[in-house]
């Protein structure tokens, strides 16, 4: 299968901080791929340079076979939204959906109706004065109105409700038979979107620690549980990713996959065990006992 | 809908088999096409559609070229039959371990089930 997106050696400096660290990874043609870290990893820093807002320090980025930095071709076949994006002051609904299919050569006028409908946003009100979930709203028919053959969400549901993440979902799945492309998407709702995914990166301060079809992302690591000494008894041997203790029980993130040896230990001595969740990989990577050298965004909602 | 805890393609192969075994889709009839399924399930179409490959690996289900993914003749039968081998190591074996764990022994256990029998054809 050819790559929508190759990502080699991307180093981005940002004076003394480097956001992106020899950051390396593909995205197949058509998938649709979780792009997940914490807060500051740097999933907003490799999204501008993929969608050519941004030029890497150093390193190699090609979508569809060329460098989209200042190409206008490759620039017509990417949509991106970043999630802080801005619009002109007096700027209201129709005003973006009059302008974007300039930008859009697929642009699909159905598509932006039945998620305007569906988002219920305003539309005499001046967009500057939206709230965050109207902001993802918008960004988000944008998007997917776009059918932009390489597609690019950052943080889509920001502010929205469960009914409009919904939306947002069967969209974007019953739009993408229609019209494939390829997705890359970032969240920190990892538990409600994985299902989306066939594909996860995973980065944490700037470098890329997960690169794993979905499915095969379960081997990666190991959720034991129990009483802390026989918890630690049977984690022995294992690199202990993370682990938390409440009292005398403790559960602990182990790498690798849940081979007889380790299941039999589990089962002898009356410990949980089950597969790391993406959810757990994201956290058990983002744990450090320095702190990060890259700045941190703050907790948003 | 569907959980985390197995593989998601797993789970919706499943969740076919159970339908055709309900007679939901009979013999000879198509099943909902991969996109119909990622959009319902809410899952990658990739993922719908290595579930739809198991099942055709499996004897499950065929495909007619252009057209979809029909139930294979005697589908329903086949599952069956395999729940039925499957009846004792997924359903005695552990209710015979949970019941010696609280001391009921294989001649309570038979008196409950008549019991329980009676009362369910009841309801």
């Amino acid at each position: 299968m050819t790559n929508a997106i190759e990502i080699r050696a991307v180093t981005r400096r940002f004076g003394r901080v480097k956001a992106l660290d020899e950051v390396s990874f593909t995205v197949p043609v058509g998938s649709i791929c979780g792009l997940l870290g914490r807060n500051g990893a740097g999933k907003t820093t490799v999204m501008s340079i993929i969608s050519g807002q941004d030029r890497p320090t150093s390193g190699r980025v090609e979508v569809l076979g060329a460098t989209p930095f200042e190409h206008a071709a490759t620039l017509s076949k990417i949509s991106y939204v970043r999630d802080n994006q801005r619009y002109p002051d007096d700027y209201r609904l129709h005003h973006v959906l009059r302008i974007a299919p300039e930008f859009a050569p697929n642009w699909s006028t159905d598509v932006a109706s039945e998620l305007v409908d569906g988002f219920q946003i305003p539309a005499k009100t001046p967009i500057k004065k939206f709230s965050r979930g109207q902001l993802s709203a918008v960004a988000i028919v944008l998007g997917l109105a776009s059918r932009a053959p390489v597609t690019l969400f950052d943080e889509p549901y920001l502010g929205l409700d469960v009914s409009a993440r919904a939306l947002f979902y069967s969209v974007l799945l019953r739009d993408l038979a229609t019209v494939p492309r390829t997705v890359l998407l970032s969240t920190h709702l990892i538990e409600e979107s994985e299902s989306l995914f066939d594909r996860v990166v995973i980065v944490d301060r700037g470098r890329v620690v997960v690169e794993e079809e979905r499915d095969d992302a379960r081997e990666l690591a190991l959720s034991l549980s129990g009483v802390a000494d026989v918890v630690d008894r049977v984690a022995a041997g294992r690199a202990v990713l993370q682990s938390t203790r409440v009292g005398g029980l403790k559960s602990v993130i182990v790498r690798g996959p849940g081979d007889s040896d380790i299941l039999n230990a589990a089962a002898l001595h009356g410990v949980q065990v089950a597969p790391a969740s993406l959810q757990d990989l994201v956290m058990a990577y983002g744990t450090h006992d320095e702190p990060a050298t890259t700045t941190k965004e703050g907790v948003r909602a | 809908m569907l959980s985390n805890d197995i593989p998601i393609f797993q789970q919706l192969a499943a969740q076919i088999k159970d339908d055709i075994v309900a007679g939901t889709y009979a013999d000879e009839t198509a099943v909902p096409s991969t996109n119909e399924y990622a959009v319902f399930y809410r899952i990658n179409p990739a993922t719908a559609g290595k579930a739809v490959n198991l099942l055709v690996e499996q004897g499950i289900l065929y495909k007619k070229r252009g057209v979809g993914m029909f139930v294979s003749p005697g589908a329903a039968e086949l599952l069956l039959a395999q729940r039925r081998d499957r009846f004792t190591t997924e359903f005695l074996t552990p209710m015979l371990r949970e019941a010696q764990t609280l001391g009921i022994g294989p001649s309570d256990l038979a008196a409950m089930i008549d019991r329980e029998a009676v009362s369910d054809e009841r309801h």
